[in-house]
């Protein structure tokens, strides 16, 4: 009681009750509590805590420099001669990279990073990304206007979806997103209070995606709410496959048929690993199957500069591309990003680097391919040694991990520890997970934060780290399985 | 294929609408659609007067008559209608003319100018500022670490960037931070607010880093938001105001509640107006946060301590959420004027408010004598939030994952600078003094020169970066700005623009007493600069008074 007695008496002003409820609902289980629980254990092992490990493993995030991946150095010199232009007499810098730092600096407001640039994104950088998606879908137009750059390619889904919510009961926007899901689109469809319209992806055919599945989800929907948007994950997360180009199609054609908003989640775009596996942009098939549809069909694809080769999370660089926006809109999307002024420019400037690399006879290219390709083999490298090793564990199947930079195994948990889990009120694999994090440091996530099929479980493990740390990391990830299967069998 | 668009796009509304409308009752194909009820009249509802654009889109017809028949999935009816009710006039319609002026320019078209003088935006470095040397060599050494070898950089310098990087996931800044911040980062935050505010603690488990400012803020207001009707929540904020809240809260559905600022008392706040303003919101609404801006946006005016103890004494009395705009904590220029921080003088006014109280500032790297817009650093410091909603807050923002790491790097800067004895201090001040002191002169001189002018008023300009002139209309633009469905000083400063270059805000955009005119104008051009623009904008007022009188 104050002195006053006026705000003691009655308590916060904010509280659980009487705060946003919307907020309440949302999860992101990517940094939910198993990572508050391994960030605390690394405390404890700092001060010295007696555990069976030695140091922690963060698997849960597909945070490639945090797991010892190099940046490109092209990509990190111009950054550096962007933030301290003075370095543009120094004799330590290539060409290319001085050149390129000028021409940015000059895109500029008053030739510095530290001003402003337009809401949509630098003019230049946005050229770059347009000319970026010309090469990668063979030579198909893309315009600059249609260009959005933001800060990562969260921010540009969830622009997106603000945009699209609409109605109320059952005229609500649902969104239809895969089960399983990366966690931002269930998180940002519980703070927008849409609906969450779930389709499964076929863990048997490789986690593949059926349209029968598209429509089972689609016509359930349409008795409570009103679906108007297919969300698509391409590299999948956390399920690491590569859509076939047929498979591409058919969804097109479904989001046409069914009159549907399409958003192309395609951030692990380089990230494809598999013999016989090829990354098809949706917005390459969709102008590729004709007029019909490229003249109609609304297309938002996205891209980051967090994944990849790259692996530049920290700088929170991304775009999305709008294709057949209706224009009224587009204006309203322009003024929309112009409350928040605009993405950070490093972040900008490093798009702008991802989009336009070093070319032959540059001198960074040697030095560029070699270092794009090392990481990227690498990385092939580990997916199959993930996959592999995981294979050979009786109570795990692992799908081919054909892309992206996740591998979602599916776990047996005995009847057992599935019972004292409800005891604890844990899901059975958040259960399992924490248990391997206690006792081997590993730390992942349960399948449960992705979403999966009613009475399957699995985790979520990235396979950046280090070849022979991730051998380590698998083996004892091997050992605890058969461990905990035997404790509860 | 069937497809009459070439036609369809060059032929008039009407008929366009006409053959809508046969399109719709036979469709050119059929296939058997089911029609999901809630949506599929939408081009229907579109006046078919709205924009040739639309039009146009609206005729296409596919071989399959699937999408077309039917328009767009989004479309103007179909989207949000929170959205369409956000504004910024920050960055609105003047400002998107003043692009298109400058590229009539570069193509050649005769102006009676030679260049856009971008007046609307508080953009330091556009405006020529430059950056302070220190913070670019730490960020270059955060980016490139190669460089830590190299003797072109001060040991200062290299330290600092060392220190950072181990802090940062595998050495680099393209790590992923902790969504919070890094914790090194907030723990020289904390070091900075505890050395501004006289050495009253601060938490670094209370510093949140954010994308600049304005993330903060909406963040902050995200977790407010509760309850329908007489029940949702209101949020106070100065009139004027700074648009990202009028923006924000029609975003999420608030309720905003305006207090006016006092015009005639250098805008000054009145906590009688709080207390009117919060009496006729709680007739409709439940009002439940308090917005202050200090120094003001775009007002220019510094509270006064005693001011900032009243309005901390009404929150708590009336039971508010206070969130504290402090982001031009720096820029102060007035003689007699001094920033202090709410949170300063709450912990100064005793227990009895500082264990309550429940405040929220907001600090970025945006503007004061640093001006670095473009990282988009910035934090804010939670005070006295409850445990739960803080667990909440911590869980919201790790839906983004993390702010950019070379915003927080810059914020760190910010919080940390060269100390005396330090290889960089004596630049380090030298470069920061030099700024804010041409600053002060160019908020004197903005005031000085416009309050020559019959027709404009203008406040002192006691801090932040901008005037907030009260210019007079006259009767006759005012009818000619009516006709042609504009607000009176958004004509004016379209004329403004038209016939100078210079590009400011109108009053209007942030919102002013009724029947007022203003328009807001950065001091950040370079003085000699900002003396033609002044004194431009003093000839382009008179004739435009004796064009309209």
């Amino acid at each position: 009681m104050s002195e006053n007695g006026v705000a003691s008496r009655r308590g916060k002003v904010l509280t659980l009750d009487t705060m946003n409820p919307r907020i309440k609902r949302v999860e992101y289980a990517v940094r939910g509590p198993i990572v508050q629980r391994a960030v605390q254990i690394e405390k404890e092992l700092k001060e010295g805590a007696k555990k069976p490990f030695t140091e922690v493993i963060k698997a849960n995030i597909g945070d490639a420099h945090a797991m010892g991946q190099q940046p490109i150095t092209f990509f990190r010199q111009v950054m550096a001669l962007c933030a301290y232009p003075e370095l543009l007499n120094s004799s330590q810098f290539p060409e290319d990279a001085k050149n390129r730092a000028k021409t940015i600096l000059q895109s500029c407001g008053g030739g510095s990073i530290g001003a402003y640039s337009a809401s949509q994104g630098i003019e230049y950088v946005r050229q770059d990304v347009a000319r970026y998606i010309e090469k990668r879908d063979n030579g198909i137009p893309s315009n600059p206007d249609n260009i959005y750059l933001s800060t990562g390619a969260s921010d540009a889904i969830v622009t997106t979806l603000k945009l699209l919510m609409c109605g109320e009961g059952m005229s609500r926007t649902g969104v239809m997103i895969p089960i399983p899901q990366y966690p931002l689109y269930s998180a940002a469809l519980a703070e927008l209070g849409a609906v969450q319209v779930d389709y499964y992806l076929n863990e048997e055919r490789c986690w593949s995606l059926d349209v029968s599945e598209l429509r089972r989800s689609l016509e359930a929907a349409r008795k409570h709410c009103n679906p108007r948007v297919l969300c698509i994950i391409n590299p999948g997360n956390p399920t690491g496959q590569v859509q076939s180009r047929e498979c591409i199609e058919e969804v097109i054609r479904f989001a046409a048929q069914e009159r549907l908003f399409l958003m192309a989640d395609e951030v692990y775009q380089d990230n494809v690993y598999a013999d016989g596996c090829q990354f098809h942009s949706f917005k390459k098939v969709l102008f590729e199957m004709g007029p019909q549809y490229s003249d109609t069909l609304e297309l938002v694809s996205y891209h980051s500069t967090s994944k990849c080769y790259m692996g530049e999370c920290g700088f929170r660089g991304g775009y999305m591309e709008v294709i057949n926006m209706d224009a009224e809109v587009k204006a309203q999307l322009t003024k929309l990003v112009s409350v928040r002024l605009c993405p950070p420019v490093p972040g900008q400037v490093m798009m702008d680097l991802v989009a336009n690399t070093p070319q032959p006879g540059d001198p960074s290219h040697s030095t560029f391919i070699k270092e794009k390709s090392a990481t990227l083999n690498t990385l092939a490298e580990r997916a199959r040694l993930t996959e592999e090793i995981l294979n050979t564990v009786p109570g795990i199947q692992c799908n081919p991990v054909q892309g992206a930079m996740y591998s979602f195994p599916r776990i047996t948990i005995p009847e057992r520890a599935v019972q004292k889990a409800k005891e604890k009120g844990q899901a059975p694999d958040m259960f399992y997970c924490m248990n391997l994090l206690e006792e081997t440091g590993i730390c992942v996530v349960p399948g449960s934060g992705f979403g999966q099929k009613e009475g399957t479980y699995h985790f979520r493990m990235t396979i950046l780290p280090p070849t022979e740390k991730l051998k380590i990391l698998l083996n004892k990830l091997k050992e605890f399985h058969l461990r905990f299967t035997q404790q509860y069998s």
